[in-house]
C-alpha cells in the first residue's frame, strides 16, 4: 500500500502530499522535512529507493521535481517506480509536456488526476486514456457550470447597473 | 471573473508568495492573504468559497496552519454543485486527517452523495471516503459502498473497489460482506476495475481465512486464465508499458496468486505452468518487465515446493543481481534474503557478488547487502566473510560503521570457532570503529577475555598495542584499562606468549602511561575515567616499584570536579596509603565472569535493577550489619557487565565490588577480613558496629560472591558457614536495609532461609523491628515478630497496633504480649503475612500505632517498604 505521495521540487518546496495513513499535521511536516533531506541529498546513480522507518520510499526525479512514494517492506518496488511514471505521463499529457509552473499554479490539477489514478493508496486505473478522459469530463462539467454562472451574475451586474 | 468577489485570485497569489525574497516576507504574504480569507469566509459568501479554500489548500502545502477553513470544506461539500463539491472533498482530503473529529460531520453529506444522481459526483464521494475515512464511517456507510461495486458505471465500481479495500482495512469484520461482490469484479474485462477487485480480494484474503478459502476454490483457475490472456494478448496500446501489457494488472493477479498458492498444493499445481511462462517470456530489459519477474519470483518462492520452478526464480535473481542497474541489483538482494531460506546453496553461490555490494556507493544497497551477509555467515565460511568485512571497516564511510561494526560483532560472536580469533576479530573492530560500537558488545568481550584464561597474556599485549594507535576509540581504550589494570604483569612480564605473537617489552611504566593517557584526556568520558582509576588502584599492587607515581595519579583525581570520582580518588588513595597490607589482596585478580549469565542478561536486555532472576544470591548470616558493606560491593558480581545503561559510578562501584568479593575467597581467608571490614567501613564512614561481629559477615559475604554461579570456585576457596541453600536473599534486599542499620544480633538458627530483620519504624519515642521466620514447606507465609521497643522516658499504655497490606497480601495478627510499655522496655507481637506473588512481588505494609502517654492518645503512622526480597 502507498502510505503517501510527495512531490518535492529540488529546492526542498512542497508541491503536493497526499497523504493515504493517518499522520498528523505535526507529523506531516517532520516527515517531510526528514525525507526531503535524505531524498535531495542523495547521488544521481544511487537506486531509487531509500528505506526509511521500516518502509520504503521509491522516488524518481523528473526535471527538478522529486516524486516520491512510501510503501511498505513487501511493496514491489519495481512497480511503484511505474506507478510513478505512470503518473508524470498522464500530468504530461494533461497539460501538454508538463512542467514545475503548471503544478504550482494548477496544482489541484495535479490533485484531481492523482484522486483517479490512486484510492487508499492502491492503483486504480491503468489506462491513462481513461484518466485524461475522466478528468477532462469533469473539467468539462466544472467549465459549463461556470459559464452558466458567469451569465447568470452578468445578467445580475446589469440589472443593478 | 465574478464581479462581486473581492481579495486577490488564486493565481494573483501563488505569484506574490513565490515573489516574496525571504522566509519573513512570505509569512507576511500570507498572513495577510489568511486575514482577507478569515474575513472572507465570515461574510458567508457563496461565491468565494471555492476560491478562498483553494488558497488555503496552496497555503496549507507551504506548511501554515488552515484549521480555520475546515467548516468552509464541509460547506462547499453541502451545496448542489460538482465544482463546488469537487473542490471542498479535495479540500476535506488535504487539510483533514481521519483523526479530527470534523471529519464525523462530513458523513451525513458522503452518504447523500454516495446516493447521488450525478455519477461524478458518487466518484467524488467514494473517493474521498476512500482516502480518509475513519472506522466509525467505515462502519456508517459499507452498505451504500458495497452496493455501490455492482454500479453499472466501471469507473464507480473500481473506486467503490478501492474504497471497500479501505473499509476493510479498517474493520476486518465487515470483510465477509465484500466477498461476493469482491469475486464477481473478477469477472471484468475493464482493466481499471478488475485491477481493483484483484486488489480487494488480495485485502479480504489476507484479513479474513474464509474469503481466502473461498477465493481459492472459487476464483484461481479463472485468475490463471486472466493472466495467461492478458501475458499473451496482442499488442495494445492503451495498456502497453515498454512491450508489456498492462504490468500493473500481471502484477496484482501474481500478487493474488501468492497468498492462493500458498500453503496450499493444489492450488500451487494449477499455477505452475502460468508461472514459469511469465518467469521465461517476460522481456528484462526494460523496469516493467523486471517489476512483473520480481512479483513471479516472490509469487514462486511463496507457494508451495515446485522446485523446477525455483532453480528458475533462482536464476533470474543470479541475473538481477549482476545487472548494472542500481534497483534491480537491490530488489535481488532483497529477494535473496527470502530465497536463502530455501536454497541456502544457491544463494551461497552469489557471496563474492553480494559481498561487493556491501561496498557499493548507495546506502541501500550496502543495507540490503550487509543483512544478506549476515545471514549467509555459517561455520565454513566465517573467517573469510568477517576478514572481508573488517578490511571493508577501514575505509568505509563514516556514517555505515555503525552498521557494520555492529553487524561484524554479532557474526563474529555466533560463528567463532575460537576464543583466540574472537578476541583478533573484535580487537580489530574496536581499533576501527571503536567509538561506534555498543557497550554490550565491549562487555561481552570482557566476559569473553575473562573466561580465556590462557590467553590473557595474549589479550593484554595486543590491546596494549592497539591503543598505541588507535587512542581515539573510546571502547578500545576501556577494554584495554581493565586488561591492563587486570593483567598488567602479564604485559610487563611476557607472561604466556605465544608463538605468532612478536615479541614486545613494556617496562611498568610504559603500561602506566596508557592509563595515565585516559584518565587525564579531556575526552575521556565518565566511564572510561572510572575504569582507569580503578585500574590504578589495581596496578598499584601489580607494580610496587612504581606505585609512587601511581598514587600521584590517583591525587591528582582528588581535584576531579566529578563528585564520584573525587570520592573514589580519596578512597583509593587511602587503599593506596594507609592499608598497605590489604591492598594486595583487595586487588586480586577478577573471579572469572560468568558467561552464560551475561548472555541470559544480555538477551533479555535486562535493566541495571537488583529485582531479577539471574542475580546472583547471596547469603547473609549476620543480618543487618553486613547491609553497608554490600552497599559498598554490589555483591552481584556480574553487575560489571550490568546493562549498558550503568552510569559510571555503579561501573565504577560493580569493579571495586567484584575484585573485593573475589579477594578473600582467593587469598588466605582468615588474615584480612577484620582489618579489611574496618576500611570497608572506614570508607563509607558509617557508624562503628561491632568488629568481631562484622568479620565474619565479611567473609561469608565476600567469599560467597559466586557462590551460585561457580560453585567450584566456592567450594574450593570457602570457609563460610553458609550453605548454599541458605542463600536465597539477593543483594537488592540488602541494598533496602541501609536505612536499618544497627549493631544487631546474630541470626536465629532456623532451618529455612535466613532473612535479616529490619527496622521497620523509628520515631523519636518508639522503634519498631521485625524479624522473619519462614515455616518450611510454606514458602507463601512469613512469621514477622514485630517488637516494639519504648525510646521515651514515659510508659505507653493502651498500645493497639494496626497493619495493613495490598490485596495480594494476606495479614493475620496474634495479640501482642502486652498492651503497656514501659519506658526503655519493649512488647512483641507476632505477624503472619501470606503473600500470593511469592517470587514476584515484595511485602509492603502500612501501619498504624496508637497509644496513651500520660493519658494523651498518640498516633504514629508509617509505611514498611524496606521488607527484604523474597519473602
Amino acid at each position: 500500500m502507498i502510505h503517501f505521495v510527495l512531490l518535492v521540487s529540488r529546492q526542498g518546496k512542497v508541491r503536493l502530499t497526499k497523504w493515504y495513513s493517518p499522520y498528523t499535521q505535526k507529523e506531516r511536516s517532520k516527515v517531510i522535512r526528514e525525507l526531503s533531506g535524505v531524498i535531495l541529498n542523495r547521488g544521481p546513480k544511487l537506486c531509487n529507493f531509500v528505506e526509511w522507518r521500516g518502509y520504503k520510499v521509491v522516488y524518481k526525479r523528473y526535471a527538478s521535481l522529486y516524486f516520491c512514494m512510501c510503501i511498505d517492506q513487501e511493496d514491489n518496488e519495481l512497480e511503484v517506480l511505474e506507478i510513478i511514471h505512470h503518473y508524470v505521463e498522464i500530468l504530461d499529457r494533461y497539460f501538454g509536456s508538463v512542467c514545475e509552473l503548471d503544478l504550482i499554479f494548477h496544482f489541484h490539477k495535479a490533485y484531481y488526476i492523482l484522486d483517479e489514478l490512486l484510492i487508499a493508496g492502491e492503483l486504480q486505473e491503468s489506462s491513462k486514456k481513461t484518466i485524461a478522459r475522466i478528468v477532462s469530463a469533469h473539467d468539462q462539467v466544472v467549465e459549463a457550470a461556470k459559464e452558466e454562472a458567469g451569465s447568470i451574475s452578468n445578467i445580475i451586474a446589469q440589472a443593478t447597473k | 471573473m465574478n464581479p462581486f468577489s473581492s481579495g486577490t485570485r488564486l493565481r494573483d497569489m501563488i505569484r506574490s508568495i513565490r515573489a516574496c525574497k525571504t522566509a519573513a516576507e512570505e509569512r507576511g504574504v500570507v498572513r495577510k492573504e489568511c486575514a482577507d480569507i478569515r474575513a472572507s469566509i465570515n461574510e458567508n459568501d457563496p461565491h468565494d468559497r471555492h476560491r478562498n479554500l483553494a488558497k488555503l489548500m496552496f497555503i496549507h502545502m507551504l506548511g501554515y496552519p488552515t484549521h480555520f477553513g475546515q467548516m468552509e470544506c464541509l460547506k462547499l461539500i453541502a451545496s448542489p454543485g460538482f465544482p463546488e463539491k469537487r473542490i471542498g472533498y479535495l479540500g476535506l482530503m488535504l487539510l483533514l486527517d481521519e483523526r479530527q473529529e470534523v471529519l464525523m460531520l462530513v458523513t451525513n453529506s458522503l452518504k447523500q452523495d454516495l446516493n447521488h444522481t450525478n455519477q461524478y459526483v458518487v466518484g467524488l464521494a467514494l473517493c474521498a471516503l476512500g482516502n480518509i475515512c475513519s472506522a466509525e464511517m467505515a462502519r456508517d456507510l459499507a452498505p451504500e459502498v458495497e452496493r455501490l461495486i455492482q454500479f453499472r458505471d466501471p469507473n464507480i465500481r473500481k473506486k467503490a473497489a478501492l474504497c471497500s479495500t479501505r473499509i476493510v482495512r479498517k474493520v476486518p469484520d465487515l470483510a465477509e460482506n465484500f466477498v461476493n461482490a469482491a469475486s464477481s469484479l473478477l469477472k471484468e474485462k475493464h482493466h481499471g476495475v478488475l485491477i481493483t477487485g484483484v486488489q480487494l480480494c488480495y485485502e479480504l484474503c489476507t484479513i479474513n481465512d474464509e474469503a481466502l478459502e473461498y477465493f481459492r476454490k472459487k476464483c484461481t483457475e479463472g485468475l490463471i486464465k486472466t493472466l495467461r490472456d492478458i501475458t499473451n494478448s496482442a499488442y495494445q496500446p492503451e495498456y502497453d508499458v515498454a512491450g508489456i501489457t498492462d504490468p500493473f494488472l500481471h502484477v496484482r493477479l501474481l500478487k493474488l496468486l501468492r497468498v492462493l498458492g500458498h500453503g496450499d498444493a493444489d492450488a500451487s499445481d494449477l499455477m505452475t505452468d502460468i508461472l514459469a511462462q511469465v518467469a521465461t517470456k517476460t522481456e528484462s530489459n526494460k523496469n516493467a518487465g523486471n517489476a512483473v519477474l520480481y512479483e513471479c519470483v516472490e509469487t514462486i518462492m511463496a507457494i508451495e515446493d515446485t522446485s523446477s520452478l525455483r532453480v528458475l526464480a533462482i536464476n533470474i535473481l543470479g541475473r538481477f543481481l549482476s545487472n548494472r542497474d542500481n534497483n534491480i541489483r537491490y530488489v535481488a538482494l532483497n529477494m535473496l534474503m527470502k530465497a536463502i531460506a530455501f536454497d541456502d546453496q544457491a544463494v551461497q553461490r552469489h557471496r563474492v557478488t553480494i559481498l561487493n555490494c556491501v561496498k557499493d556507493p548507495d546506502a541501500s544497497i550496502r543495507k540490503r547487502a550487509l543483512d544478506l551477509v549476515s545471514l549467509l555467515v555459517n561455520e565454513n565460511n566465517v573467517k573469510q566473510l568477517t576478514e572481508e568485512l573488517i578490511d571493508y571497516l577501514e575505509i568505509s564511510d563514516e556514517d555505515f560503521k555503525e552498521d557494520l561494526s555492529a553487524k561484524i560483532c554479532s557474526i563474529v560472536e555466533k560463528f567463532s570457532p575460537e576464543k583466540i580469533w574472537y578476541i583478533d576479530q573484535m580487537l580489530k573492530v574496536l581499533s576501527e570503529a571503536g567509538k561506534f560500537v555498543k557497550d554490550d558488545v565491549w562487555h561481552a568481550l570482557i566476559v569473553v577475555i575473562s573466561n580465556a584464561s590462557e590467553l590473557h597474556g595474549y589479550t593484554v599485549r595486543a590491546l596494549y598495542k592497539a591503543v598505541l594507535t588507535f587512542s581515539e576509540q573510546e571502547t578500545l581504550v576501556r577494554v584495554a584499562i581493565w586488561c591492563i589494570g587486570e593483567y598488567g604483569d602479564l604485559l610487563v612480564n611476557n607472561v604466556g606468549v605465544l608463538g605468532i605473537e612478536d615479541p614486545i617489552t613494556v617496562t611498568e611504566s610504559d603500561a602506566l602511561d596508557v592509563i595515565e593517557d585516559a584518565i587525564t584526556r579531556h575526552n575521556s568520558d565518565m566511564n572510561t575515567r572510572a575504569m582507569a582509576l580503578v585500574a590504578l588502584l589495581k596496578l598499584s599492587s601489580r607494580f610496587p616499584s612504581i606505585s609512587e607515581r601511581i598514587k600521584d595519579i590517583i591525587v591528582k583525581q582528588k581535584g576531579s570536579l566529578l563528585l564520584e570520582m573525587q570520592q573514589r580518588a580519596i578512597e583509593f588513595n587511602s587503599i593506596v596509603d594507609r592499608h598497605k597490607n590489604i591492598r594486595s589482596s583487595l586487588v586480586e585478580r577478577m573471579p572469572v565472569l560468568d558467561e552464560a549469565t551475561f548472555n541470559v542478561r544480555r538477551a533479555g536486555s535486562l535493566p541495571a535493577s537488583v529485582s531479577t532472576m539471574s542475580k546472583p544470591s547471596v547469603s547473609i548470616p549476620n543480618g543487618v550489619a553486613a547491609a553497608p558493606l554490600v552497599d559498598l560491593l554490589d555483591l552481584g558480581s556480574d553487575d560489571i557487565l550490568a546493562a549498558p545503561s550503568s552510569s559510571g559510578a555503579d561501573f565504577l562501584q560493580d569493579l571495586l565490588g567484584v575484585d573485593l568479593g573475589s579477594s578473600p575467597a582467593q587469598s588466605d581467608a582468615t588474615q584480612a577480613p577484620k582489618a579489611g571490614t574496618d576500611l570497608l567501613l572506614d570508607i563509607l564512614s558509617i557508624g562503628t558496629p561491632s568488629p568481631a561481629q562484622n568479620s565474619t559477615s565479611s567473609i561469608d559475604l565476600l567469599s560467597t560472591t559466586d557462590y551460585n554461579k561457580n560453585p567450584s570456585i566456592a567450594l574450593e576457596t570457602l570457609s563460610s558457614p553458609a550453605p548454599p541453600h541458605k542463600a536465597t536473599t539477593s543483594s537488592a534486599g540488602m541494598f533496602d536495609l541501609l536505612d536499618g542499620l544497627s549493631p544487631s544480633p546474630s541470626p536465629e538458627a532456623t532451618n529455612g532461609p535466613v532473612y535479616p530483620p529490619i527496622v521497620a519504624y523509628e520515631s523519636i519515642s518508639l522503634k519498631i523491628e521485625f524479624s522473619f521466620s519462614k515455616t518450611p514447606g510454606n514458602p507463601q507465609t512469613t512469621n514477622v515478630q514485630a517488637t516494639f521497643i519504648n525510646l521515651s522516658p514515659n510508659t505507653f499504655t493502651d498500645c493497639i497496633f494496626q497493619a495493613a497490606v495490598p490485596k495480594f497480601l494476606q495479614l493475620h495478627l496474634d495479640p501482642a504480649s502486652s498492651n503497656t510499655l514501659p519506658a526503655s522496655g519493649n512488647i512483641t507481637q507476632n505477624l503472619r503475612v501470606t503473600n500470593s506473588q511469592h517470587g514476584k512481588k515484595s511485602l509492603v505494609m502500612r501501619m498504624r500505632i496508637g497509644y496513651k502517654v500520660n493519658g494523651k492518645d498518640v498516633l504514629e503512622e508509617g509505611q514498611i517498604n524496606n521488607f527484604p526480597r523474597g519473602l
